[in-house]
């Protein structure tokens, strides 16, 4: 009997979810940096909390998106290295569904606790206590299209040698409105007003990701297999 | 209607010489049509009320920035019909059209600088039209890195490809900033229909528009051959066109 996409993409998912907890270090990396990103701005901007506030967004969003790049750059390599994104490939089940399984679970392991853990830096930055819930929201929801866009590009640098750089190259300019719009509902939620616009926008984004960026990740996928 | 004169243009021979006869015709009138244009647009077009004589700059400003813009999706184009029908040709003309383009893009950032010192007095703001412009270089310049990075050159075409056809996301946002986002950067004039310039105004910027176009066009080819000869190194057509 022939397993469906869906089950394939739920075993891939698992699969990646198993390994992940073998290795917890590799897990909490990306949050440290995160931690002690955060840290810097204090240090070399000012301690002050009035001024640390306004700055705050901007940390918050440039530390996500700097830890998001730091691990994507393990979402496709160990695979492609001992061989199995090819076995993928050629199982004859859906590239673009495994892939999407993938980049899911990516997220959930380094986006989803990234956005939970965030209010911790929030609130060494003076980020008001009411404004939590909505921060960890739009980070959520704009890390998951972060990992969207960095399943394609992580893609596409497989064929390249040393491809760390060039990753970040590729990425950054993609993420920008994601960025733009993501620092606008924490602003927002910092202000204290309404978030509603910024979020539809990050939405559509998501929504957008997750129906075109599985295609172009699986066709630059196969293309690096190649 | 019988399409097949069109495939030619996919085989490298045949565009090689394609290239070598035309490009002289479209830097010739780019020229020509350039130097028509700087007449108008220096010398016979009036002074505008509110900028002065710094306006002029749009002339070479404008035309930089739809190019910018009109070169990506280009090279996004000639990269989808690259990977969709596997010409080779294709790819080739993506990969001379990305440098031009980052060029354009370079150009659009020092002209509008320059006349952005004048008119809000500064050299650069974070403005959504000046940041995407920027971000615009940034694609161009990921594009050419994705395709040095990697060693096979057909999987340098195809993946460089993948890259372009995502990157033209940001095309629509670039083009529109300037009317979703209410900003320092003026927004689109009207050229045609109930024109905001007058007529002895808006010629040369038209005619300067057409002679970006054909140097693009100019240089294009000029890459496209030298693109050509490196691609197809080993190929007899090669060795018999350079002896």
């Amino acid at each position: 009997m022939k397993t469906s996409a869906l089950t394939a993409a739920k075993l891939v998912a698992a699969r990646d979810l198993r390994l992940a907890f073998r290795k917890p270090s590799q897990l909490l990396q990306p949050l440290l940096f995160f931690m002690i990103v955060a840290t810097l701005f204090p240090l070399t901007l000012t301690p002050e909390l009035s001024r640390l506030r306004d700055a705050a967004p901007g940390v918050l969003w440039i530390g996500a998106l700097l830890s998001s790049l730091l691990a994507l750059e393990f979402l496709f390599r160990d695979d492609a290295v001992d061989g199995t994104l090819e076995q993928f490939a050629l199982s004859g089940q859906s590239l673009t569904w495994m892939l999407f399984a993938k980049t899911c679970t990516h997220w959930l392991l380094t986006g989803l606790p990234l956005a939970l853990s965030a209010p911790l830096a929030a609130l060494a930055l003076g980020v008001p206590v009411q404004a939590l819930v909505s921060m960890i929201a739009a980070l959520a929801l704009g890390s998951f299209a972060l990992s969207l866009v960095g399943a394609i590009c992580a893609g596409l640098t497989l064929g390249a040698r040393r491809g760390g750089v060039l990753l970040s190259l590729l990425t950054l300019p993609l993420s920008v409105p994601i960025l733009v719009f993501g620092s606008d509902a924490t602003r927002h939620a910092i202000a204290g007003t309404e978030i509603a616009g910024p979020m539809y926008m990050l939405g559509a984004i998501a929504v957008l990701g997750v129906t075109l960026a599985p295609l172009a990740a699986a066709a630059a996928v196969r293309i690096g297999l190649e | 209607m019988n399409w097949t004169w069109f495939h030619r243009f996919g085989s490298a021979p045949y565009m090689y010489g394609f290239a070598q006869r035309w490009a002289p015709w479209f830097g010739g009138v780019a020229a020509l049509l350039m130097l028509i244009a700087l007449y108008g647009g220096l010398v016979l077009a009036p002074l505008d009320y509110q900028q002065k004589d710094a306006y002029r700059i749009v002339y070479v400003h404008a035309p930089s920035a739809t190019l910018s813009l009109m070169i990506y999706t280009t090279m996004a184009i000639a990269a989808a019909v690259g990977l969709i029908w596997r010409m080779k040709v294709a790819h080739a003309a993506a990969a001379a059209s990305a440098p031009i383009g980052a060029w354009f893009t370079v150009a659009t950032l020092i002209t509008g600088s320059l006349w952005g010192k004048p008119m809000w007095g500064t050299y650069w703001a974070w403005d959504p039209r000046l940041t995407s412009e920027l971000i615009l270089l940034f694609l161009y310049l990921g594009y050419m890195g994705l395709r040095a990075a990697i060693e096979d050159p057909q999987k340098a075409d195809k993946a460089s490809a993948v890259l372009a056809i995502v990157g033209v996301v940001n095309i629509p946002i670039i083009k529109y900033s300037v009317n979703w986002w209410n900003s320092l950067h003026q927004p689109a004039t009207r050229l045609l229909g109930k024109a905001d310039m007058v007529w002895s105004m808006v010629w040369p910027l038209l005619v300067m528009f057409l002679a970006f176009m054909l140097f693009y066009g100019a240089v294009l080819l000029i890459r496209l051959r030298a693109e050509l000869l490196r691609r197809e190194r080993g190929a007899s057509w090669v060795r018999e066109v350079l002896s």
